[in-house]
């Protein structure tokens, strides 16, 4: 790939991606609170919906805490307790269960979108769409895992794509060219990611920033307003 | 003590007729919005039936409510706040759009937009989710109305636990009564307790529990945490919306529109005061049968000068604690024990009571079908061999103790009784009271409320004193930011949510479903197009 286009690509999009999405999401909460929401379709139907959703959502979830944790720990961190390799093997094995698990459930919610009559017709354009990038990003990454498995030795691309996002979120610059040289699905799959970023706020996506952990924590059960 | 005040809401059914006028002119106020066509704030069943949406009130099946878990503690039916937490991808107890109904309308656009034809143009059904024509419906919101349908589906109506039902499945043993329901604003909502977002609340001044649209996220867990299923999802903006007792009405001093247009003033708005700390043990005592007396316990006498006193030192408005004093909830509940709280075995401590029906008793009496009260001289009837089964009744208004019920439908045949005798023979029959246990003056009180039911009598709304609002009484800044507010809106300045800044967020939440167009027509084209340019 041409160097102008790796350092845009992959040193200037990240934080247009980024940027949009942080920005965005506060836009769109402050100034549209009211379209801040989950989205649930599942007044709609029910058929096939508690499988799918689950599986969707526990998959995503951990997929997503895999790569915040594989990609920004430092080698430094984790070298004293496990070897470059096996944290690939690692990261190879935990993915393509996450992997599948997402995969199946994403296939029963497309369905379920596009097949049921209730469903598709309260479909809006977003939700379909991110619905589909979101299985294009699943199946990205889970082809990156037969790549992956024939660059064992030493773990080079797996380091080098840690670098690279570390590298990101730390503003080095000319962090582009840490990855030039890699399989284009990794290519691939970062940039979906990033324009997954992008579209974020403007997606049913940020029902993610709500997630209600703060309940847990609720003195008691009831919640009494004043006067005002 | 921490004394606080709500506007409670009787309705007699003795005298409901059952004829919608609360659910439409409610309907027409509340819900004539897109995503809420199917969504009936209030609503009116005719009993027995399964209701709507169906079968709600078996908790077996959709978990609303609280229980009472091993170690004594209460805790949502649905699970503990872990519990609930983990059911958030998908909702296991969440009622389909069927269990309410396919909301349907009509192509009326095409009675005058057909062309020149041999048949009169008709205007077809269709479904105002997918747009399809239906050929007809197929559940409605009054499906079962005077007992519509076959006796075998509503047998398994809730309330006949613990009836040989069968037999009231025979013509001659066939029995009925229309049951208007609303939001209970209950005093121990189980929906503001599944809120995961914290959006449901319960307001301190008057007891309204309202659902904050710009803090709802639609995890739905309200929608079945609410044993009433009194909380629906609008499919359209994914929150949650509920009854709001029309609070801006009452903020006011004004009857909510429900009660103000009940042509069969059926309808009592007052006001409760009553101690907040002991809400939590009086839904937790551990027989269900005791939850009406110990919800009537956390009432306090407003006549009582301590309470008065400490009610003051809690901030509520002299205006509230006189009108407390005359307050028709609490005669009627309290004074009278003639109103009972619907289904209290949920442990949400509802706030919405109900007179027993009586009519068909007397009537069947009157006829010679069935014995008299005991020691009463042939002038009560028997209310232990009645037309509706008092046990149905107790299932329905005190989680089955059927002694309150009684007592009720006693004391309000005894005010027939003896206002006949005084009106219509000029006799006041003494050895009617006392068998009931009132007095003169009390049934002449009970008899002007109930029979002759004056509009300042059935309504005794105190105001809001939003002056009170701020950090002290009459707050110039919090008056001043308030002028000119734009009162009921959806988080969108002073529109109503048809006309948004942008649709950068979203397209509009809130288009009108109801005129006939298929929903993928409308949003297709400019998104306002509503004439009648569907194929």
């Amino acid at each position: 790939m041409d160097s102008f286009l790796n350092t845009f690509l992959f040193g200037a999009y990240p934080y247009i991606a980024i940027g949009s999405m942080f920005f965005g999401s506060i836009l769109r909460y402050d100034r549209d609170p009211y379209s801040w929401k989950a989205d649930s379709s599942q007044l709609m139907s029910q058929k096939g919906f508690r499988l799918g959703s689950n599986l969707f959502h526990v998959g995503i979830i951990l997929l997503f805490f895999g790569h915040l944790v594989g990609l920004l720990t430092p080698h430094w961190v984790y070298e004293p307790f496990i070897s470059a390799e096996h944290k690939q093997l690692l990261a190879m094995t935990a993915g393509g269960i996450f992997g599948t698990m997402c995969f199946f459930g994403m296939i029963i919610l497309i369905w379920r979108r596009l097949g049921n009559e209730r469903v598709r017709a309260t479909t809006r354009f977003m939700d379909l769409a991110i619905l589909l990038l979101l299985f294009l990003q699943l199946i990205l990454g889970l082809l990156t895992i037969p790549v992956s498995a024939q660059h064992l030795e030493g773990a080079t691309s797996m380091i080098a794509l840690a670098h690279w996002a570390q590298g990101i979120v730390t503003f080095r610059p000319d962090v582009a060219a840490e990855i030039a040289g890699e399989p284009l699905i990794f290519k691939l799959h970062i940039l979906l990611g990033l324009t997954i970023f992008l579209i974020f706020p403007f997606t049913r996506l940020v029902h993610i920033f709500s997630a209600p952990i703060k309940y847990l924590f609720r003195t008691g059960y009831q919640i009494v307003r004043r006067r005002g | 003590m921490t004394i606080r005040a709500q506007i409670g809401m009787v309705l007699n059914l003795d005298k409901c007729i059952g004829c919608h006028t609360c659910s439409i002119t409610c309907k027409n106020v509340w819900t004539s919005r897109g995503g809420v066509e199917y969504a009936w704030f209030n609503n009116v069943e005719t009993k027995p039936g399964l209701g709507y949406p169906r079968n709600w009130e078996d908790q077996e099946q959709w978990k609303g409510g609280w229980t009472r878990t091993k170690s004594g503690k209460l805790q949502p039916k649905a699970g503990s706040k872990v519990g609930l937490l983990t059911q958030i991808f998908a909702n296991p107890n969440l009622p389909e759009i069927d269990d309410y109904y396919d909301p349907y309308t009509y192509e009326y656009d095409h009675l005058k937009t057909s062309k020149e034809s041999k048949t009169v143009p008709t205007a077809r059904m269709k479904s105002v989710i997918t747009g399809k024509y239906k050929d007809k419906p197929d559940w409605g919101v009054n499906w079962e109305e005077i007992l519509g349908g076959e006796f075998d589906k509503r047998r398994s109506d809730y309330n006949f636990r613990d009836i040989q039902e069968q037999m009231y499945g025979e013509f001659e043993n066939t029995f009925m009564m229309y049951l208007p329901r609303l939001c209970e604003h209950c005093l121990n909502p189980s929906c503001v307790a599944s809120c995961p977002s914290g959006a449901i609340y319960k307001r301190e001044e008057d007891g309204i529990v309202l659902i904050d649209q710009d803090k709802c996220r639609g995890w739905r867990m309200c929608v079945s945490g609410c044993p009433y299923k009194k909380i629906y999802f609008n499919w359209q903006s994914g929150k949650s919306e509920k009854c709001t007792f029309c609070y801006p009405r009452i903020e006011a001093g004004e009857p909510t529109v429900c009660s103000e247009t009940c042509v069969g003033r059926i309808r009592y708005l007052g006001v409760l005061l009553y101690d907040s700390d002991k809400i939590k043990d009086a839904a937790n005592v551990p027989d269900e049968k005791d939850l009406y007396q110990s919800q009537c316990d956390l009432f306090l006498d407003p006549h009582d000068p301590e309470v008065i006193a400490q009610a003051r030192k809690d901030g509520v408005p002299d205006s509230w604690l006189e009108a407390a004093k005359i307050s028709p909830v609490y005669q009627m509940a309290m004074e009278w024990k003639i109103a009972f709280p619907l289904h209290p075995e949920y442990r949400t401590l509802p706030m919405v009571w109900y007179v027993p029906p009586l009519s068909p008793i007397q009537s069947a009496h009157e006829n010679g079908m069935m014995g008299s009260r005991e020691g009463s001289g042939g002038v009560l009837p028997d209310v232990d061999s009645l037309r509706i089964p008092v046990k149905y009744l107790a299932n329905l208004l005190t989680a089955g103790d059927t002694a309150p019920v009684t007592s009720a439908l006693e004391r309000m045949l005894a005010m027939r009784a003896y206002m006949r005798g005084k009106t219509v023979d000029g006799v006041a029959d003494q050895s009617i009271l006392d068998q009931v246990g009132m007095t003169e003056y009390e049934m002449d009180d009970m008899y002007q409320m109930m029979a002759i039911a004056n509009h300042e009598d059935r309504f005794v709304i105190p105001t809001n004193h939003k002056e009170y609002a701020g950090d002290g009484p009459f707050d110039h800044e919090l008056a001043f930011s308030t002028r000119s507010a734009c009162g009921f809106s959806f988080g969108t300045g002073c529109d109503g949510g048809e006309i948004k800044r942008s649709n950068l967020f979203g397209s509009q939440t809130h288009p009108n479903t109801m005129n006939g167009n298929a929903l993928g027509a409308q949003t297709k084209g400019d998104g306002w197009n509503t004439s009648g340019d569907q194929s």
